[in-house]
Parts: C-alpha cells; structure tokens; sequence
C-alpha cells in the first residue's frame, strides 16, 4: 500500500520535529535543534532496517520516492514567496554582509573539497 | 463572470491551484533551459529565477512580506513553499542517501558546519562595524543574520535588537538564501560540487536550508539529501551559539 511509505516517511518527520524540539529545550533554547535531520537519519534508518527484514515492498517505496521528486517544484513555490522586495531593500550593509560571507565560505568549500581524496573523486566522476 | 467564477476556484482550491501554477513554471522553464540556453542553464534553477523574479512582483503589488503567497489568488504557493511540505520533502529525499556515504563524510561535515557558522558571523560583525554599527547587540544580530535569515531574528530577540537591526539582520540572511540559490549552479565546477562528500562540505558552509537545497537542486539532483542534512543543523546551531558565545565574545571585544 502505497500510504505505508507516506506514512513512515510522516512518522520519521514528526519523530525528528520533537526530538528536535526536545533537544532544543535541553540546550534551553526556543528553537529547534536539527529537527529535519534527525528525521531524515531516522529515514535512513527505517529504510535500511526494513529492507534488511524485506518488509518494504516497491509499492510502499513510491509512496516516499513521490515526496522526495516533488522537492524540486516545492523549491520553487518556496522561492516564489521570499521577502525578495525587502531583501532588496536592506542597502548596502546587507548585500555587502550577505555578498562577503558567501564568497569567504564558497572559497573555503572549494578549498576543503579540492582536499578530497583522488579515488573517490574519480569514481563518482565516471 | 468568467474572471469570478475562475478566482473563486482558485481561493478555494490554493494549494491545486499551486501544484498548477507551480507546474506551469517548471514546464517553461524546461523550454527556455532546452531552446534558449541549449540545456547548459538547468531547468530547475530558471524556475527557481522565475520564482523570485514573481516573488518581487507580488510583493511589489501587495507590500506583505511573502511575495507572491500574499495575493489571495496564489496563496496555495504559500502551502506548497512552506515549511511544512517544504521539510516534509527534504525528509523524502533521505530515502535516495547512501548511509555509508554520508558516514564517510560526517566529521568533515560538522567541521564544515561549525566554519559555516563562525565565518558568516564574523564578515556579517566587520561590515556591521564598518557601517558604524559599534555596540555589540547590534552588531551580533547582524552577523548573527549572516548566517541564517532565521538565526537573524532569533539571536536579535534574545539580546535585545532594536526593530531595524533586526531587519536588516533579516534581509542580510534572505539577500544570502538568494545568492546561494542562484550563484550555486553556476559555481558548481569551482567548488567541486560532485561528490555526495563534496555535497555536505557546501550544506554545511552555505548554510540556509532554503539556498543549499535550491542551489543544490539546480546543480545536481542526486546531491540535494546530503547538503540538506548537513544544512537543518545549520540553523540550530546559529540559534545556539548566536546568543550566547558568539555574543559574549562580541561584547567582550567592544
């Protein structure tokens, strides 16, 4: 059934969102800490378990592989609703921060990707 | 009539109405990628140029602030590009993650994290000093803005900001989600976005959950899980280190 798949991958979301929450808390936080990544870790998890004990049929896999190849459009709704007149409103201070901190950091993700090893880089190349 | 019974179908139904509107961008897109840019431009990241370029134009129209979601007729855009669907597909794409991948790249992709915190914060605190910004509340909220739009407000709440630092500290961290969404595909071939490893170096150091996995989508669909897992931690971590240490060393250097 295909809700199987859409069902696990809303209890892996929910799961993350309040352990998120939780964590937060701990840290004595308003705010979530990592929620969509623990959710996603625990997808990852779900998966590998259930297709270890063959309970996941390709039916049910659809019902998640949906949610992840409507990403892209859900992007684009999401660019379509960003605050893009204050953004550019902000002046100078602004685009300059915003400007410098993308430059610095792109710079050093080149650097530290530039370090990785050869073989991996090749193997995926290819 | 006609125009009536067609907007009413549309309020009533946003999110349908979303899913079409949505869809018909995509499918432009497609076009304009294949025909006017022969394929070497991504379809993705023209519909994502499209999206802020109609983001303007509602904005423009409405004065809100969530551009094209704030005409009643497109406001189903709001449902779909929230953050509600937005995370739930970003979840979605886990299931295409090899785990040992993304084992194999875990330490450097908490070192990436912790840089893609500290950098943003101190370029955003030196221009904020440079425009005359001198005391520290003030110029934590708009570093602190430079690492995530949401991380902006967050720290500014805590410690006190007046209104327009914080909008500035917002618009710092939003004029950021934009260029990485758009600058990411472009710069693909320099930063050696390839590999999934490579894919959570920049999820880490770009920040914003929103520019990694829309620049990360217009590069390279098989790449977009592993910068956004490293990403959703992003602005947690700017939640926690905004204003506590990272405002204490400000004000103990001011």
């Amino acid at each position: 059934m295909i809700i199987y798949g859409t069902a696990l991958l809303a209890v892996c979301h929910l799961l993350g969102i309040i352990i998120g929450d939780l964590l937060g808390r701990a840290l004595g936080m308003q705010t979530n800490v990592g929620g969509v990544g623990i959710a996603m870790l625990l997808l990852i998890f779900a998966r590998i378990y259930l297709h270890k004990s063959g309970r996941l049929c390709t039916t049910s896999e659809s019902g998640v592989h949906y949610w992840g190849a409507i990403y892209i459009p859900v992007v684009v709704a999401m660019a379509m609703q960003q605050n893009v007149v204050a953004a550019l409103k902000g002046g100078p201070v602004a685009l300059i921060a915003a400007v410098g901190s993308v430059v610095l950091c792109g710079l050093f993700v080149s650097f530290i990707n530039r370090m990785e090893p050869k073989t991996e880089t090749q193997e995926e190349g290819r | 009539m006609i125009w009536e019974i067609l907007e009413k179908a549309a309020k009533e139904n946003g999110l349908v109405t979303a899913f079409a509107v949505v869809g018909g961008v995509m499918l432009v897109s497609g076009v304009i990628s294949r025909k006017l840019t022969l394929g070497r431009v991504q379809g993705s990241a023209i519909a994502i140029l499209i999206g802020l370029a109609l983001a303007y134009v509602g904005g423009r129209m409405t004065g809100g602030s969530k551009g094209l979601a704030d005409l009643a007729l497109f406001s189903g855009v709001g449902l779909m590009g929230g953050s509600m669907l937005r995370d739930f597909a970003i979840v979605a794409t886990a299931f295409e993650v090899h785990a040992e991948e993304a084992k194999k790249a875990g330490w450097i992709g908490a070192i990436a994290l912790l840089l893609g915190t500290v950098l943003p914060f101190i370029v955003g605190v030196a221009v904020a000093w440079a425009f005359g910004y001198r005391d520290a509340v003030s110029m934590t909220t708009i570093g602190a803005g430079a690492i995530t739009y949401i991380v902006g407000p967050v720290t500014g709440g805590a410690i006190g900001a007046t209104s327009d630092v914080m909008a500035l500290s917002i618009a710092t961290g939003v004029i950021k989600a934009i260029i990485v969404m758009v600058a990411t595909p472009i710069a693909a071939k320099f930063l050696r976005l390839k590999t999934p490893r490579s894919a959570m170096v920049f999820g880490g150091l770009a920040g914003t959950v929103s520019g990694v996995s829309a620049g990360l989508a217009a590069t390279d669909r098989k790449l977009v899980p592993y910068g956004a897992l490293v990403a959703t931690f992003h602005t947690g971590l700017g939640c926690l280190l905004g204003p506590s240490l990272l405002f204490f060393i400000v004000r103990a250097l001011t």
